[in-house]
């Protein structure tokens, strides 16, 4: 803790995807901190962040603050919503000292669903949890998504990291649930509180390593990939345009005498769209040994 | 569909603000603090990121106190401030920094005229782009419009600027600027207040000579902003605003706004003069501080602003030799520039983490109105001109459906000089959402009209400024402080503008897209298609019936994913090694169109409307 003039400052990365209360959580303890009178900045690059991107927000506080980033490599505490996004800033973290706590929900983005071939694997981060805190020493994963569930509301799943951070730093847990209750909706008040006290009873009852967190989405399947083709009959093609507006792949089109042909065999994933939709069934899928696709 | 309303607190007055004493403020919040100390009367601007939040901070104090708007574009917003100085009173615009090349043109002029009522602009500036279309300087602008330049360097200073800001533009007639960046503006930390003094209005000043510019009368004011020019130089040469921090006399660093911060957190002990104005510079302060150290170095985000007065007055310094010229500094940055420039010994780097984490683009909503425009764009094998707000995200997968986008307001002309080149087979679309439309698209419409141009516009009506974080405009029905007023019609607009063939759909009507617009690129001469929903986020969350996929009935062919919808994910059965789609109800807002775009019909509401 930074608490005479010459200690440097405490390092707090808080990061997460866009819509998951980022910046409320940064926001209460930069309230604490000042409550506490300690200089205190408060960092955040926002714009493209509720659509879905990453967020994360700097809260740097001691004596003396100077810089609004915190410099690489000097993170004491990191703090994520979202289990990918905590790996993505696991660099930002102090290598002897910091310490990691995530969540560990995935929030899978679409592009992790790009590659639709038979037998392909999400892009989510593959690492499971507990091979990710054996590495960095101190960390904590919870299922703060969950235990947010159990007490009847997502969203919250904030308030339940906020509760595992308080335990991380020296602040009285009086002036967290005071600065908490000014900055949730009134309504809320009640279940945040709950909320907060699920985070540090998670920590304090020393539930480490990792629960059994979700295996990362998608990552079970493994069939080999086959070469599809496509048989198209040309007397039969009456060059209608359907099989070419409905291919989710965008693979087919009509050639220069106005009949469908396969453009992108590499995109082709076989999902037979074509073959099911063509109104005079000149369209077959063929596996990557010449036979129909059962 | 049920609308769950946000709590803005738009009219919220912030009765607390008038008391004195210190709060956590971020510098948006602090510049519209000192403007509101100031006195100041009208405030204008145009959203843009990181600047949006100082007008709606402003328009947050009663409304007796100040005028505060939105208006059409950033030109716009300077006018008004203009106007309302003319007029006498104290008046400011702010901008994001693209937003001031559109107001450049007035002010060119407003730098001839000088000022009445004191006059204020605020640009923010984007080093490292988080959220434009590039990361221009505005110190150069500045420099160009020959217009006091001040660079506070965090939330404080912010404050105390804005404030001494409005008294430097009376004193000296001149506009000023304040240039913010991105780090500034969003940066909250504790900062002092002081009470709201405002000065008598000094009421409209009859005087053509200085308010008309005409060719005599420009004349006779340009050797005005060259005294003006030297006369700031000459004040700031003493001015408690700079700051000459004694220290290492090995080691000095000439310094302005942001990067302050990072040369105190990495060089804490040596010499500093930090300077308030960044254009003009009290060369004689910095000739002093130059003999008083031995290395000098010059520390500024992105251009050599100040680095290349400096050496051109012939003192010796150094700054872009080490520091980059692109991209936003960071203790990082600053650190390895005097490595390299031998100040500082080079600090060994832990190898990365092996861990493999998730790229994660920014993505458009669940839901959003957007996606079934390109969806129905794609199925028609276009050119499409893009331009600038959320809908710019249908560049990137798996929406993959524009090819071009330069400036706010581009699309369309880029679109009629396609048509014009005569070289693409292809229809060619121009793509424009709603306040982009207003902002800069409606010349570009007319010129399409007037030079017969055979091209589709498709405005992207979602009711909203959305990009920015949801801010009325002219096309909403509502002010920047949430009242009614006449809403522009788009479609009579669009006929105003001489187009025959217009059409509003319905943008979550699957069938009704296509089908427009196929009409639409088959017409030949400008169609418009208005594409109609609202934004799905603001100004109210709007969720309707959660859809799932009836696994049993799933081929996994992922038609649907190629929305590109977030709530959309894989399930963990597959048909022949393809993942069916399973539905994140969490997300799912229950705009239909994964249901619309299912070939098998095997996605269904889950539950009747609420
Ligand atoms: C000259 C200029 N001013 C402001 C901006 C910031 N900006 C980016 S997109 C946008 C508005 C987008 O609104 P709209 O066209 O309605 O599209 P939406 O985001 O709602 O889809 C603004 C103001 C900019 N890029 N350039
Ligand atoms: S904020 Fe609105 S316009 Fe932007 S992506 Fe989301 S729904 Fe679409
Ligand atoms: S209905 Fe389908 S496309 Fe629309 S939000 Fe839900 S999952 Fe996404």
């Amino acid at each position: 803790m930074a608490d005479t003039e010459t200690s440097p400052p405490t390092n707090v990365l808080i990061v997460g995807v866009g819509g998951q209360g980022v910046i409320m959580v940064s926001k209460v303890l930069a309230a604490l901190c000042q409550l506490h009178g300690l200089q205190v900045k408060q960092s955040e690059v926002h714009g493209m962040a509720k659509r879905g991107g990453s967020v994360f927000s700097h809260v740097r506080f001691g004596a003396q603050v100077w810089s609004p980033i915190i410099p690489h490599g000097e993170t004491d505490i990191l703090v994520a919503l979202e289990w990918s996004e905590g790996l993505r800033w696991l660099d930002a973290m102090r290598r002897d000292s910091g310490t990691f706590i995530a969540d560990t929900q995935q929030i899978v983005p679409p592009i992790a669903f790009r590659d639709r071939r038979p037998g392909a694997r999400s892009g989510y981060a593959p690492q499971s949890p507990a091979a990710v805190l054996e590495m960095v020493g101190t960390g904590f994963a919870l299922d703060a998504t969950r235990v947010a569930a159990g007490l009847g509301n997502t969203r919250i799943a904030n308030t339940v990291l906020l509760g595992a951070l308080s335990t991380a730093l020296p602040f009285p847990v009086e002036g967290w649930i005071s600065v908490l209750r000014d900055f949730v909706p009134p309504h809320t008040v009640a279940v945040n509180l709950k909320a907060f006290q699920a985070g540090r009873d998670w920590v304090e009852s020393g539930s480490r390593p990792a629960e059994e967190a979700a295996r990362p989405a998608g990552a079970r399947v493994a069939v080999a990939a086959r070469g599809h083709r496509l048989e198209i009959t040309e007397a039969w093609c009456k060059g209608c345009d359907i099989c070419v507006k409905m291919c989710p792949e965008r693979c087919l089109r009509l050639d220069e005498r106005g009949l469908a042909e396969l453009a992108n065999p590499a995109a082709c994933t076989g999902c037979r769209v074509c073959e099911w939709l063509c109104p005079d069934f000149a369209v077959r899928v063929l596996d990557g040994l010449g036979q129909p696709v059962a | 569909m049920t609308v769950i309303s946000k709590s803005k607190n738009r009219a919220a007055a912030i009765g607390e603000a008038a008391a004195a004493g210190a709060r956590p403020l971020t510098g948006n919040e602090a510049i519209a603090r000192g403007a509101w100390e100031a006195g100041v009367r009208v405030a204008s601007g145009y959203p843009g990121t990181p600047s949006t939040e100082i007008l709606e901070t402003l328009a947050r104090y009663p409304v007796d106190d100040l005028q505060a708007q939105w208006s059409t574009n950033e030109k716009v917003a300077l006018d008004v401030a203009i106007g309302a100085s003319f007029a006498g009173v104290r008046a400011m615009a702010s901008m994001k920094h693209v937003g001031l090349n559109v107001a450049a043109d007035a002010l060119m002029s407003l730098t001839y005229i000088g000022v009445n009522g004191g006059l204020v602009i605020v640009v923010c500036d984007d080093p490292g782009i988080h959220s434009s279309q590039n990361e221009q300087d505005t110190r150069l602008f500045c420099r160009l419009a020959m217009v006091p330049c001040l660079e506070p360097s965090d939330a404080q200073e912010a404050l105390e600027f804005t404030r001494a800001a409005f008294a430097l533009s009376e004193q000296f007639d001149t506009p000023v600027v304040i240039r913010s960046t991105t780090r500034l503006s969003h940066t909250r930390s504790v900062v002092a207040l002081g009470s709201r003094v405002v000065p008598p209005s000094r009421g409209f000043r009859e005087d053509t000579k200085k308010n008309v510019m005409i060719p005599a009368h420009a004349r006779a004011r340009h050797p005005r902003l060259i005294e003006r020019e030297q006369n700031l130089a000459a004040f700031f040469e003493q001015n408690p605003l700079n700051r000459w921090e004694k220290g290492d006399a090995a080691i000095g660093v000439i310094t302005a706004g942001t990067p302050y911060a990072y040369v105190k957190e990495i060089l804490p002990g040596a010499s500093v003069l930090k300077l308030a104005l960044s254009y003009p510079l009290p060369m004689e302060l910095i000739r002093d501080f130059a003999l008083s150290v031995g290395r000098v170095f010059v520390v500024e985000e992105l251009e050599p602003a100040i680095e290349t007065e400096i050496r051109a007055a012939g003192i010796a310094a150094a700054g872009k030799a080490y520091f980059p010229r692109t991209g936003e500094f960071s203790p990082e940055v600053v650190r390895a520039a005097f490595e390299r420039a031998g100040v500082l010994e080079p600090q060994p780097k832990p190898a990365p983490w092996p861990v493999q984490s998730t790229p994660r683009p920014p993505v458009l909503c669940p839901g959003c109105p957007h996606t079934m425009s390109y969806m129905a764009i794609r199925a028609l094998n276009a050119r499409v001109a893009g331009d600038i707000g959320c809908y710019t995200l249908a560049t990137i997968e798996p929406l993959r459906s524009i090819d071009t986008c330069v400036s706010m307001g581009s699309s369309i002309a880029n679109a009629v000089g396609m048509s014009k080149a005569g070289t693409e087979d292809k229809p060619i679309i121009a793509t424009i959402g709603d306040s982009t439309f207003l902002h800069a698209g409606i010349p570009p419409l007319i010129d399409a009209v007037y030079n017969n141009a055979n091209i589709t516009v498709i405005i992207l009506d979602n009711h909203i400024t959305a990009m920015t974080g949801g801010q009325d405009h002219a096309g909403t029905g509502r002010t920047l402080r949430g009242e009614g007023t006449t809403r522009i019609d788009f479609e009579q607009m669009v006929r105003a503008c001489g187009v025959k063939w217009v059409r509003r759909v319905d943008s979550y009507d699957v069938g009704q897209m296509h089908q427009s617009f196929r009409e639409a690129v088959a017409f030949k001469g400008v169609s418009v298609v208005i594409s109609d929903r609202p934004c799905v986020l603001d100004p109210v969350r709007i969720r309707g019936p959660v859809f799932a996929v009836a696994l049993d009935a799933c081929t996994a062919c992922q038609s649907c994913m190629n929305l590109g919808c977030p709530a959309l994910g894989w399930d963990d059965t597959t048909v022949e090694g393809r993942h069916k789609v399973k539905i994140n109800a969490e997300l799912c807002i229950g705009c239909t169109l994964c249901a619309q775009s299912c070939p098998s019909d095997c996605i269904r509401p889950v539950s009747p409307a609420a």
